[in-house]
């Protein structure tokens, strides 16, 4: 189920994960954010700025408390907390925000 | 937050009336080759797949005596029809358990019975048949095998294991379920379920460390790798990663720590999950289990120790043993393997640590009997020492303490609704409906006693209710770890 941005098409897998990282743009990840009637705002970004420079480092997503305090050292720590990040990516922010900064689902008992 | 409806929890539990077919479209993703063939599976559904799966279903029952009786003895009593999770959150009557059986029986008894070779119709035995793999597929990622029928089944027959065993035969002729089979994968490629590599494991944990320090003053260790260790903690990985997963591995590192155990976590066992025994492949259940007693063996370590993971306790209790056993290597004045709450049962019996239970009187707690402890395993020396020693450990640390209604606890426990490999985003439908029993008989202890906290010692129950108790108007973060209460009521400095 292919994603259409900009004229151009990009492969993800049936729950809108890019399969190919390399393809991944900033268009992009709005285009998928609108699919969830999701407006990407600095907020959101700043998550998913920290989520590819982690991956970029570790071939992983951070775990939960990791990114939580990315976030609480970088914006304060009334933003350091999963509520926080929940308000931002309803569907959870470690599958939702990862999809949007085109890294694969987490997997397990998570 | 879904196109279905999420089932009303009433004044009292009502078994509902039967609806055929409304569960029939769940179905969760198939496997691709890249999923499959790592595991020895065929990557798509073979030519000749009909010969194949009655040839593999042969060859279970051979394997097998008690699937062979299982499959023969079914009385259709009824006893079974109301006792399933997910029959009473959807009342499709496929998911009583009978007609789960039934939708392999049919097809066991056409080719394996004279009766169904003669006379198929009269004893309902059924061809292999494209329509009845796709019904298998659909129902069999219905069930979460927690076993809660057969407690209640006359002859003990156990759906899981006829659930584990047509998922064998559907990998077997190249239809698996990609959830499962592409977390097992990973397993064999980086050691979890999580795909974490040792780098992030360390940074992790190096993380926990330094948070555990600014909210205790104390320098508790997450050791990773740590040759000449006396325990090696086998923990699921979502241990490392979810919430409220992390706060019950604070708490098995506090614990060690005040108890002045040495420990060490391992890069190459990062991993007590098994989600073979899901499929039903002993194959790659031992593939993933080996690395354990490889790294017991690397390590030299003394005793084994399971962290709060369900099916894992069940693997280790019940199967490590002949499975990657014998374990002569390790000290037998300790049960092998051990559970972090027995260990830590025996070591409040002691007088090991310093708790104070004021710490957690915020919380009301109830505690959710996991399936895979509570039916398949034991702890302690005593029977019913699995429902018995989670709570000790929980009152030892806690003020206020309720437990949810008999008929929904310890043997009798309802499945948290995401168990046995459905723990994935395409089955929210049947695992949101799957809670209904559970959040049916939570609801009265909120009502009765104020209960505020679910605690859990399930990496799968934990993260299906932080994501399915919202759907109930009930707060994600009610469930917690039972290492994390322990973990607010541990008192570090007192002990140094």
């Amino acid at each position: 189920m292919p994603i259409v941005v900009n004229g151009q098409s990009f492969e993800t897998d049936e729950e809108g994960y890019l399969t190919n990282r390399n393809d991944w743009n900033e268009d992009l990840a709005k285009e998928m954010a609108k699919v969830d009637n999701c407006a990407l705002s600095d907020s959101h970004w700043e998550v998913i700025n920290f989520l590819r420079e982690y991956y970029d480092e570790y071939q992983i997503a951070p775990a939960v408390r990791v990114l939580t305090k990315a976030i609480g050292k970088k914006l304060g720590p009334d933003k350091g907390n999963s509520k926080y990040l929940y308000e931002l990516f309803p569907y959870g922010p470690a599958k939702q925000a990862c999809k949007y900064a085109g890294l694969p689902k987490p997997t397990g008992c998570v | 937050m879904a196109n279905f409806e999420t089932p009303a929890l009433r004044e009292y539990p009502v078994i509902p009336l039967i609806h055929a077919g409304v569960m029939a479209e769940s179905k969760p993703y198939v496997a691709k080759p890249e999923h499959q063939e790592p595991l020895g599976f065929p990557g798509k559904l073979v030519d000749n797949w009909e010969s194949v799966a009655v040839k593999k279903l042969g060859e279970l029952v051979d394997e097998s005596r008690a699937l062979r009786v299982f499959l023969d003895t079914c009385v259709k009593c009824g006893s079974c029809t109301d006792k399933c999770h997910y029959y009473l959150g959807t009342s499709d009557p496929k998911n009583m358990p009978v007609a789960r059986q039934d939708l392999l029986r049919s097809v066991y008894r056409r080719y394996y019975t004279l009766s169904g070779k003669l006379f198929p119709k009269l004893v309902g035995a059924r061809d292999m048949t494209k329509e009845v793999l796709d019904e298998w597929y659909s129902y069999f990622h219905q069930c979460s095998q927690c076993r809660r029928c057969s407690v209640f089944c006359p002859y003990g027959i156990d759906t899981a294991e006829v659930s584990m065993a047509a998922r064998d035969i559907m990998d077997a002729v190249g239809v698996g379920q990609k959830y499962s089979n592409e977390i097992i994968g990973k397993v064999f490629k980086i050691g979890n379920n999580l795909g974490l590599p040792e780098p992030a494991l360390r940074n992790t944990l190096d993380g926990l460390e330094e948070d555990v320090k600014d909210a205790t003053g104390v320098d508790v260790k997450f050791p990773l790798d740590e040759k000449g260790a006396e325990v090696l903690l086998i923990t699921p990985s979502a241990d490392f990663f979810a919430e409220p997963h992390i706060d019950g591995l604070i708490g098995y590192a506090k614990v060690f720590h005040q108890a002045g155990i040495r420990w060490t976590l391992s890069s190459h066992a990062s991993e007590a999950a098994n989600f073979s025994m899901f499929i039903g492949s002993h194959e790659n259940m031992h593939k993933v289990a080996i690395r354990i007693r490889e790294a017991a063996l690397d390590l030299g370590i003394k005793r084994i120790v399971v962290g709060e993971c369900g099916h894992a306790w069940r693997v280790a209790y019940s199967f490590w043993n002949t499975l990657i056993g014998p374990f002569n290597f390790l000290d037998p004045n300790y049960p092998v393997p051990q559970h972090i709450c027995e260990m830590t049962y025996d070591l409040i019996q002691r007088g090991a640590l310093t708790l104070d239970k004021s710490a957690n009187d915020d919380k009301i707690v109830t505690y959710h009997d996991s399936c895979n402890v509570a039916r398949a395993t034991r702890m302690g020396t005593m029977p019913g020492g699995q429902f018995v020693i989670p709570r000790a450990v929980i009152k030892a640390c806690v003020n206020k303490f309720h437990d949810m209604e008999p008929g929904s606890i310890n043997e009798s426990t309802f499945c948290c609704g995401g168990g046995g490999g459905l723990l994935t985003d395409d089955l929210m439908e049947i695992r949101v409906k799957g809670a209904q029993p559970r959040m049916q008989a939570l609801k009265h202890v909120v009502d009765d006693h104020g209960v505020n906290y679910l605690a859990a010692i399930c990496a799968i129950c934990k993260t299906q209710f932080a994501k399915v108790l919202p759907y109930y108007k009930y707060p994600m973060d009610m469930i917690g770890s039972v290492h994390g209460l322990v973990s607010n009521a541990i008192q570090l400095g007192t002990k140094e």
